[in-house]
């Protein structure tokens, strides 16, 4: 088969399979949030300082509080049906505008942190595994062990105190530097520099874990027949290891790497928290703090695309990468 | 062979691994266009000396002693670099297992080109259209829509053939096979031997040919290398060697391989096994198959073990008790 005919047919299968996993999210977060004690209504009410029955009573009926639970669920797939994600009080506009407000800088933040642990990650690896054993695979182990045990949220705080305030090279928050009036290139720099601290907060992480994958996949490669035919081809060590050992090693790390996409949404929430960067993941702790439960659920239910969508990638790139992948 | 030297002379190799000699003081030669067929049990140390020729030895072995002169260099003195242009161009190598010698992820015809690419400098179309007439020459039907094909989708054979194809693109000086056919049916062991023979003698090159059948050295080798734990007991041609092997390790393996006797299928036939396994050679301070030997005296084992000693018509062999007597019964 060819690999235009091996992509199309992968689309298609995971096509067909995304739209009941994304509705049987949308049901299940629904129920989920209902266990969550206390209401928007309580929220506002706790901020206002003073309010009676009557008035709780009023802003529930106005909310759709006060409806069944089912019919609840029933107005918001309906809503979903004809595409709107429905609105939000507190930020007075559509869910869905507020989302596409805040996607761009998450995808931003989750593009740079996925860049940056796959090239490193893939780079410790390679590193780790051709000198197995020996000191430079030892002291990357300690490394890659200490980015998957420490918690993000100490690693951001610690990179702020080292990186902004101690030798003040870069910016502790935010996602550019508030009416600077730079342009182009200048502008681009900027919005760079406000990355490189989430980003890598965010990154460490998954460091770790592609390093490891890799780790264990090269060796696995680096045995098998087939290098020693490359080798016995008057191969260099670099040719051998970047056409044979790697594009090998590669194909069970980005499967695992697929999985492990659901969890870098978990770990932006807690970046952009710590460094105050408007994407997703705030809102979406904004939105658990206040009961906002359209926001909350357009959120979910977005991540959760984002997640179908990522592995629908991951497994093109691999129908791409191994022609042997069974296709039906 | 006084006088000119010979393509490959192999002489007192030793390869090491901690706590363990997998090939000791192993010398041979191979002429240009000559094919030299080692021959041993499991274990005897035939790999190891393929490998170590190759300079591809696992990363625990070392080679402790010898050298080998091939085409006026010493290759166990060559340094990496030099090595390098060695393999794949003037000495190529093919090795047991078709299935999982080849890369699964790169088309045949890129795993040929590869090797074209590397050492004749060709442009991606020139060595596409070489990889398809090399496919054609190792008797891959429909070259042109197969140079697409992943390894996946041939069977064994078919690998084995591009295997060959891999190792003849270059016009190697030597081809080592490494038991080429262990791993292939009966029907397509024979088309595969028959394949490396005609390109041995069309492309003039030596084959250094490993097996553990001495089923196939008649018909294909013009020497026999026997080897057992690592040293070299008996040499010569196969006619003789077959007739009346001089060592009884080597009578040992002629009962073992199910040769047909008369009037009786490959199955019927009785397989006179030689008992015990090779990892009684270990320690062994004489001859390392004397715990095994049916005709082994108490000088046997005593050290050092028989040396190699030449007899009539070019043969060689490390065996006192039987060497005199003739042929054991
Ligand atoms: N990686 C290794 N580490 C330690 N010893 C090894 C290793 N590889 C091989 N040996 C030793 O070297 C000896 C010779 O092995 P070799 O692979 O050359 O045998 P062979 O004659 O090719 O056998 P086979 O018919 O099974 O291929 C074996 O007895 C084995 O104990
Ligand atoms: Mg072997």
């Amino acid at each position: 088969m060819t690999r235009a005919a091996r992509l199309l047919a992968a689309l298609r299968r995971n096509l067909l399979a995304a739209i009941p996993t994304a509705l049987g999210i949308v049901i299940l977060n629904f129920f989920l949030l209902q266990l969550a004690p206390g209401d928007a209504a309580d929220v506002m009410a706790a901020e206002s300082g003073a309010a009676t029955e009557e008035t709780m009573r009023q802003l529930r009926a106005q909310l759709g509080l006060d409806l069944p639970l089912l019919s609840q669920l029933m107005a918001y797939l309906g809503h979903l049906a004809q595409g709107s994600l429905g609105f939000s009080p507190r930020y007075n506009m559509p869910v869905a505008e507020l989302i596409l407000q805040r996607l761009p800088g998450t995808l931003m933040l989750m593009g740079f942190a996925l860049g940056l642990a796959f090239l490193l990650g893939l780079f410790f690896g390679t590193v780790m595994a051709l000198n197995a054993g020996r000191i430079a695979d030892r002291a990357l182990s300690v490394l890659t062990l200490i980015f998957y045990s420490v918690p993000g949220f100490w690693i951001g705080l610690m990179l702020i105190v080292a990186f902004s305030i101690k030798l003040g090279w870069l910016p502790s928050g935010g996602s550019e530097t508030i009416a600077s009036g730079k342009t182009g290139l200048d502008y681009a720099l900027d919005r760079l520099r406000h990355m490189i601290l989430p980003g890598t907060t965010l990154a460490l992480f998954f460091i770790a874990v592609y390093a490891r994958l890799t780790r264990a996949a090269v060796m696995e490669v680096a045995q098998q027949d087939f290098v020693r035919t490359a080798r016995a081809k008057g191969l260099s060590a670099f040719a051998v290891g970047r056409r044979h050992v790697l594009r090998n090693a590669l194909l069970p790390v980005t499967t695992l790497a697929g999985m492990h996409i659901g969890g870098i949404l978990g770990g932006a929430v807690v970046a952009e928290t710590v460094f105050s960067w408007p994407g997703l993941g705030r809102l979406a702790f904004e939105a658990v703090m206040r009961r906002d439960y359209n926001v909350l659920l357009g959120v979910l239910l977005l991540s959760s695309l984002l997640v179908i969508v990522v592995n629908i990638l991951v497994d093109l790139l691999h129908a791409w990468l191994d022609p042997r992948i069974d296709l039906r | 062979m006084v006088g000119t030297e010979p393509l490959l002379r192999i002489d007192g190799l030793t390869v090491a691994f901690p706590g363990e000699t997998a090939v000791r003081d192993l010398s041979l030669a191979v002429e240009a266009g000559q094919t030299v067929a080692i021959v041993g049990e499991s274990g005897s140390g035939k790999s190891m000396t393929a490998l170590a020729l190759m300079r591809l030895l696992p990363r625990s072995a070392r080679i402790t002693g010898g050298s080998a002169r091939f085409a006026g260099r010493d290759l166990m003195a060559l340094d990496e670099g030099a090595m390098r242009r060695v393999r794949g161009r003037e000495i190529a190598m093919i090795f047991q297992e078709p299935m999982t010698s080849l890369n699964p992820v790169h088309t045949i015809g890129a795993q040929v080109a590869e090797v074209l690419r590397l050492h004749e400098g060709l442009g991606r179309a020139a060595a596409r259209k070489r990889a398809i007439e090399l496919l054609d020459l190792v008797r891959i039907a429909d070259p042109a829509r197969r140079v697409d094909d992943y390894p996946h989708q041939l069977s064994g054979g078919m690998r084995q053939r591009v295997m060959i194809a891999i190792a003849v693109a270059c016009g190697p000086k030597l081809l080592i096979a490494d038991e080429p056919t262990t791993a292939l049916d009966v029907t397509i062991q024979a088309q595969v031997l028959d394949l490396l023979d005609r390109l041995r003698r069309d492309l003039s090159m030596g084959l250094l040919l490993i097996t553990h059948d001495l089923g196939i050295v008649g018909q294909w080798a013009d020497r026999v290398v026997v080897m057992y734990a690592g040293r070299k007991v008996e040499e010569g041609p196969p006619g003789a060697l077959l007739e009346a092997p001089l060592h009884p390790y080597t009578a040992g393996l002629l009962g073992a391989s199910p040769r047909k006797a008369e009037g009786l299928g490959y199955r019927e036939a009785r397989l006179a096994e030689i008992p015990g396994s090779i990892s009684s050679a270990r320690g062994e301070a004489g001859c390392a198959f004397a715990p095994r030997c049916r005709h082994a005296i108490a000088s046997c084992r005593a050290a050092p073990p028989p040396p190699l000693v030449a007899h009539a018509d070019g043969r060689m062999v490390a065996c006192p008790v039987l060497a005199g007597s003739g042929a054991p019964s």
